[in-house]
């Protein structure tokens, strides 16, 4: 037998966080909801086409740190923001930045699936209408591409007319994901995309993040902690506004070097 | 070979990983078999450069023991496997620490081979090569039933101990009685009788593999129970 099929092979390389290419980079991002802190001064760097986690107690700022990335904090009057958060070097709170624009390159998704009252067809075909796009063919191509990247075309092919609140929760929610894919951002944010839905639907969407990744950068927000062990490359715990750690998923989940990640994850507090 | 659907889960990622594992401990399995071969060949040809090639390989057993810990370590981190899932992993870190144990068997094996015998000395030897085949098929079998998980199979193997344990008593009388004929070829002769006690261990730790086979497919701990129970607990 050849020897050299028998020698194990080296552990693999593990990713780490200085070999990427980096996609949005935070710098210094203070955070405030009127007087009170609730960012306390972020670095962060967000590796492209990875799935990127957030995890941390009620309260600690993660959420608000996803909703930086497109600006949803914008529409919160009470709310500012100091720093700069960086995508592909061009900072976003730049005044000159199109909001609109940016929140087409930097999509998301949220907790509770929200399709327009309208049909599957019109619900993934929604932005591109926006977009001024009428040519049927292209709307038909791209809904069926979006369905299919959103692993939910073989089962609403059939009925592609059909109003989008007959579907399920879980097929709402790829559905919902179909639509964020459909103007091809290039960051897609997931702020609890499974937390409303069954164990099996929930499986079904990590799945879909795990396929997705090849195109998109992911940023996702999540209660679940074995949730992000599953889906994620990185996994950034934050706590009380602080980021405490961020590191490659499998470092977080077999060996933090925080204590305070220890205990999280471990189940001793928040 | 999918008897258990071990690779149905609707993570793709998750069936890799488990695909991944299964592989790397047959490899590992695959590794030991030649390392055991390797050293009964050593001594049956008086081959002191096969048994310095197996005392070396030992640690490629030992990369492997390691690898394949951190991919068990890795899956349940990430996928806190459950029911059939888990078990396949309590199995499999349990049966790389057997097969770890067997290559350092091995390896002491081959050390015999390091030794000169003369010809009275080598008839010895015969007993002892008969001995390390047959625990060397135990070897191949297991590891073949652990594959398919094939219960059945590792009953056999399960049973074959007993014989492997008779051989060793013949042996050891066979070597005493030479050893009190000629006092002075008593520590060549130990390292003979240390090397037969090595194979009577593969076999007990093929019994071993055996037993985590029917936890793995049937979920039943039969370890420590007698003979009889076993079989009744590993059919049922």
């Amino acid at each position: 037998m050849n020897q050299d099929k028998l020698t194990a092979p080296p552990v693999e390389n593990e990713l780490k966080l200085s070999d990427e290419k980096i996609k949005l980079q935070v710098n210094d991002l203070k955070l405030y909801y009127a007087d009170s802190l609730a960012l306390k001064s972020v670095n962060m760097t967000i590796p492209e086409k990875r799935v990127t986690a957030f995890i941390g107690p009620s309260g600690c700022g993660k959420s608000t740190l996803l909703r930086c990335f497109n600006r949803m904090n914008d529409l919160v009057d009470i709310c500012r923001i100091e720093g700069q958060i960086l995508m592909d070097g061009q900072n976003i709170y730049d005044p000159k930045i199109d909001v609109a624009e940016l929140r087409r390159q930097v999509g998301m998704v949220f907790q509770k699936p929200n399709p327009f009252p309208k049909s599957i067809y019109e619900n993934v075909a929604y932005g591109l209408r926006l977009q001024g796009v009428k040519d049927k063919r292209i709307l038909d191509e791209v809904v069926e591409t979006s369905l299919k990247g959103a692993a939910l075309w073989n089962e609403v092919k059939d009925r592609l007319h059909d109003n989008a609140f007959g579907l399920s929760g879980g097929q709402q929610q790829r559905l919902v994901i179909a639509r964020a894919i459909a103007i091809e951002p290039e960051v897609l944010l997931l702020d609890e995309p499974a937390s409303a839905l069954d164990p099996i639907s929930t499986l079904k969407i990590e799945e879909l993040i795990y396929e997705l990744k090849d195109k998109y950068t992911i940023v996702i927000v999540t209660h679940n902690m074995q949730q992000a062990a599953r889906v994620s490359d990185y996994t950034a715990f934050m706590y009380m506004g602080d980021l405490i750690e961020f590191d490659a998923t499998n470092k977080m989940f077999t060996n933090p070097s925080q204590q305070q990640t220890e205990d999280y994850i471990t189940g001793r507090f928040g | 070979m999918d008897k258990m659907n071990l690779t149905k889960h609707i993570s793709s990622q998750f069936n890799e990983e488990i695909e991944q594992v299964r592989n790397h401990v047959m490899a590992m399995g695959g590794l030991i078999e030649q390392q055991l071969a390797d050293a009964l060949n050593a001594i049956a040809s008086s081959d002191a450069d096969l048994a310095r090639q197996v005392i070396a390989n030992d640690e490629k057993v030992n990369d492997w023991e390691i690898k394949i810990d951190h991919e068990c370590t890795r899956i349940i981190a990430k996928r806190q496997p459950a029911a059939s899932d888990l078990r396949l992993i309590m199995a499999i870190i349990k049966t790389i620490s057997d097969l770890e144990r067997i290559g350092d068997e091995a390896e002491r094996i081959a050390k015999v081979a390091l030794e000169s015998f003369n010809s009275a000395q080598q008839d010895l030897l015969v007993n002892l090569d008969n001995m390390g085949r047959h625990v060397a098929q135990m070897l191949h079998d297991v590891l073949d039933a652990f594959a398919r998980m094939d219960v059945e199979a590792a009953l056999a193997v399960h049973r074959e101990d007993k014989k492997v344990d008779r051989e060793y008593e013949a042996i050891t009388r066979q070597l005493m009685t030479y050893m009190m004929e000629d006092p002075r070829s008593i520590p060549k002769i130990m390292n003979v009788l240390w090397s037969a006690r090595s194979m009577e261990r593969i076999g007990d730790r093929c019994k071993n593999v055996a037993e985590y086979i029917v936890f793995l497919v049937k979920g039943k701990d039969v370890r420590h129970s007698d003979d009889e129970k076993l079989e009744q607990d590993a059919r049922s």
